[in-house]
């Protein structure tokens, strides 16, 4: 062939580049994702007894990764690979409505006026980064509150759209539980028609989410001040078993009148990670508002990846649409549920065993895959080094990775790394102290300055 | 676009949005799917058709997925960021050759990304974050979307002449004087091979000429490869011009689609690759560009890069592909072929060589926006507005009755003086 003698005649070197520096010399590493960091870590580490707690992933009792009954029954019957563009379409149109009618209910009203907009998505990353590119699109000059704290990814996701990221109050470290007052504070200062991103369920990292009267009171103030709500709803069916349950949140917009936005994130609750399948939705005031809006979504997905894979869309389409294998997901959702919490009860009965002065009451307050642990991130860089236990480094862990066969071992770990909170502790009960949730400080010249609950008792 | 107001309570935010205009490839296939004639034709969406008119599912992928569904030890974890690892090993491969020095050398990056679109997208982000120069240029005319893709990622568009629509071929003086003009350090565009819309592609000397201009200029070139192996039937030879930069101890990005040489539409599978200078500039380019794939969609998906990796690492099933591939291919030089010896049959006014000079799949027919409305109108046939027709949407049964259709469209818009 003439293209390959002309490639073994050799480029002519008159215009060979090799003495030109490279575009990219002034190319920095870039810091490592925290979570996928404490996988690499995790990764390298060649102890055998390892325990990655890092990861958002579901894994059974033995550790291991799980795929769901339900996920093979539909994968049998979707069959193979067949594109065809009107199926695509109504495969993609299917998965909408599932989605919609799962997480607004399917008696709720927006689901029979078909007062919403939507599109399959890439998981819910990729559903967050289309709203985001929509709000700025539509509101540039908007910006958007995240709960402190939030997923790590959240910042970078509206950042990289040119949305910028405000926070409003939500983890009380003291408590490790919701910091409600400060939280309403923060919804009622802010701008009217404020954008505001929130977790439904099972707050990622934290654990904490407020209950329904919370809800509800958030809710009524978000219709004083006309805040838009944005939900990102990657643990439906996570947080305590039941799909209508961990919806409430919403629901209880939904009652108060308000249009609301959800990614929705089908990784965890149908175990479908790798295959990144999610749906956004925006409700809207009437059935043709939600075409143009549709129309508006679409085009933003087109200047990305036009749409998402289409086996994942169809094995979560058929999974939510066969009542059958739905019904069989939804106890297989619970088992997951059901299996975290008992992980949560049990780390936390261990530690007590233990006899740790330290109130580890959170543990099982907290809900859904990730508990707030409120090590210090000295205590989790110990863990790691020396018991080769992988948290991220705020102290949260994935309860996922706890099993009945290690949660012993990670009860003594963590107890061990807590010894100086623990000798804190005891030497202020000596002294007598009534101890100030910010600042820590014994007469026996012991500094400690940390934002930790300690309910230390006197 | 202005920003719609803040609305007083109970009223949706986006009370005030309008309609996004249809996108036209996809406004096309609406408007073919209402029409019930039973001898309507699509020859408008990019998608590879049978002789029977059937979307086509590759043998050797049905296998593949069979195997997949049937290997109970599979999990579906989250990939890397950067994706399925032995996916962008052998899709590296696959583009640079396997003896590629600067993949022998640790200087090519290679990340999964969600079809050939996002690849183009993550591409343009780092050149946006990265990169001193913002303007790219596009051939003129290029893929739909190309302008979206690019344009969304901030970086600012030019165009060089590339289709002359007088020979309905290379306009490739006009292609070096604009390339030759360019603004220094500026990023190309180019079609690796099987040019959309218009089937033009250089030679592989005119592509030497390129290459020359392009690092005398100190261009950046961006190639997008979405057709290897449906344009010459061999892979090695359609992934030419990517070599030519590729080898040359230059820098390039390479942006590959699965869509059309495994039928892999539906799944959304491709690679961005770079070549850098040096294996530490690769090792530090990776690392930037996962934090631009994180806040897209954290992670690509597993599927198509399962059945792709399948597929390429195995000897056998890698026979089969290329069997099933140079098949489709030549359905496509046969059904151009035969287009073309209808129309000179019919006597049909005008030169319709270019419908079988032009490679891959799709011709830019030359029929102007009239005709195509006629087409349309009198024989529902469905085809872009500029005249291209997607080859690989056109069965060899179909093939008369498109070409009476475009006779008596070239026909009915002739001057009336002409016909007397």
């Amino acid at each position: 062939m003439i293209i390959s003698r002309f490639l073994r005649r050799g480029i002519s070197t008159s215009t060979s580049p090799t003495r030109r520096r490279s575009w990219w010399d002034h190319v920095t590493p870039a810091l490592k994702d925290p979570i996928n960091a404490v996988t690499d870590a995790f990764l390298a580490d060649p102890c055998p007894y390892k325990i990655n707690l890092g990861v958002g992933a579901y894994r059974d009792d033995e550790g291991k990764p799980v795929v769901l009954q339900c996920v093979r029954e539909a994968e049998g019957k979707i069959g193979a690979t067949n594109f065809l563009e009107s199926t695509s379409t109504a495969i993609s149109s299917k998965l909408v409505e599932e989605s919609a009618k799962l997480i607004y209910g399917e008696d709720s009203d927006v689901i029979k006026e078909r007062r919403f907009a939507g599109i399959p998505a890439l998981s819910g990353t990729g559903a967050c980064r289309i709203f985001a590119e929509f709000q700025k699109r539509f509101y540039p000059d908007s910006t958007i509150y995240f709960p402190d704290p939030t997923w790590s990814n959240h910042r970078n996701i509206w950042g990289d759209a040119h949305v910028p990221g405000r926070t409003f109050h939500y983890y009380h470290p003291d408590s490790k539980g919701l910091n409600f007052v400060a939280l309403m504070d923060d919804v009622k200062n802010a701008p009217d028609g404020s954008f505001f991103l929130l977790h439904p369920c099972a707050h990622n990292p934290t654990g904490v989410d407020p209950t329904d009267e919370q809800w509800q009171e958030i809710s009524s103030l978000f219709k004083v001040k006309n805040h838009f709500p944005f939900f990102d709803v990657a643990y439906q069916g996570f947080a305590s078993g039941d799909v209508e349950r961990d919806a409430q949140a919403i629901r209880i917009f939904l009652e108060d009148g308000h249009s609301i936005g959800c990614a929705q994130s089908f990784a965890k609750n149908l175990g479908l990670y790798g295959h990144r399948v999610g749906c956004l939705s925006i409700l809207c005031n009437d059935k043709i508002q939600a075409v143009a809006i549709k129309s508006q979504l679409k085009q933003i997905s087109n200047t990305m990846y036009g749409s998402p894979p289409i086996h994942g869309i169809s094995l979560v389409s058929k999974i939510l649409s066969n009542p059958d294998i739905k019904a069989l997901w939804l106890k297989e959702v619970k088992v997951m549920a059901t299996r975290i919490q008992r992980m949560r009860a049990t780390l936390r009965e261990a530690l007590e065993r233990l006899r740790s002065p330290l109130n580890w009451q959170h543990i099982t307050n907290q809900v859904g895959m990730f508990c707030f642990s409120g090590l210090t991130r000295a205590e989790v860089d110990q863990l790691a080094k020396e018991f080769h236990i992988y948290m991220t480094h705020d102290g949260r862990i994935s309860m996922a990775g706890v099993t009945t066969k290690n949660v012993d071992y990670v009860a003594r770990a963590i107890h061990e790394v807590t010894a100086s909170d623990r000798d804190t502790k005891i030497l202020h009960n000596i002294g007598a102290y009534k101890v100030n949730t910010d600042i820590c400080s014994t007469s026996l010249g012991t500094n400690k300055t940390r934002a930790r609950g300690m309910n230390l008792a006197l | 676009m202005e920003p719609t107001r803040i609305h007083s309570n109970g009223d949706s935010l986006f009370q005030d949005i309008t309609f996004a205009p249809d996108i036209p490839v996809y406004a096309t296939t609406a408007a073919y799917n209402k029409d019930p004639c039973p001898n309507k034709l699509h020859l408008g969406i990019g998608v590879y058709r049978t002789e029977e008119g059937k979307c086509h599912t590759l043998n050797v992928v049905k296998q593949v997925e069979q195997t997949l569904a049937n290997d109970l030890s599979a999990d579906k974890e989250y990939l890397p960021i950067t994706g399925m690892p032995e996916f962008n090993k052998l899709s590296a491969k696959l583009m640079f050759g396997s003896g590629s020095p600067a993949i022998k050398e640790s200087r090519v990056v290679t990340v999964q990304c969600v079809s050939g679109c996002l690849s183009l997208r993550v591409g343009a982000e780092f050149l946006a974050k990265h990169y001193h120069q913002h303007v790219v240029y596009l051939p003129e005319p290029t893929y739909g979307n190309h302008p979206n893709l690019i344009s969304a990622a901030g970086l600012t568009l030019k165009t060089y002449r590339y289709y002359d629509p007088k020979t309905l071929l290379l306009d490739f003086q006009g292609l070096l004087e604009d390339l030759g003009s360019a603004l220094t350090g500026a990023i190309v565009l180019f079609h690796a091979c099987g040019h959309n819309p218009t089937g033009v592609d250089p030679t592989c000397q005119q592509w030497e000429q390129i290459r020359q201009l392009v690092r005398q200029r100190g261009l950046l070139p961006f190639f997008d490869s979405a057709y290897q192996g449906l344009v010459s039937g061999n892979l090695d030879d359609d992934a030419q011009s990517i070599r030519m930069f590729g080898c040359d101890g230059g820098e390039c990005f390479v942006a590959q689609s699965y869509s059309k040489n495994m039928g892999l539409y539906g799944e959304r599978i491709g690679s961005l690759s770079i070549v850098c200078k040096t294996a530490d500039v690769a090792r530090r380019v990776e690392s930037q560009l996962k934090l631009i794939i994180r806040p897209l969609y954290s992670n690509p998906p597993i599927h198509g890069a399962a059945i792709v990796t399948a597929i390429l690492k195995d000897r056998d099933l890698y026979q089969k592909w290329t069997n099933e591939l140079k098949a489709m291919r030549d359905r496509l030089v046969q059904v151009r072929r035969q287009l073309y010896d209808s129309l000179c049959n019919k006597g049909t006014p005008g030169d319709w060589s270019h419908i079988i000079k032009q490679l891959g799949m799709y011709s830019f027919t030359g029929l102007n926006k009239d005709q195509v409305d006629f087409l349309t109108r009198e024989y529902h046939i469905y085809m872009s507005s500029d005249g291209r027709i997607n080859i690989g949407g056109l069965s060899s049964k179909a093939v008369p009755y498109f070409a009476d259709a475009i006779h008596d469209a070239v026909i009915s818009s002739l001057p009336s003086s002409t016909l007397a």
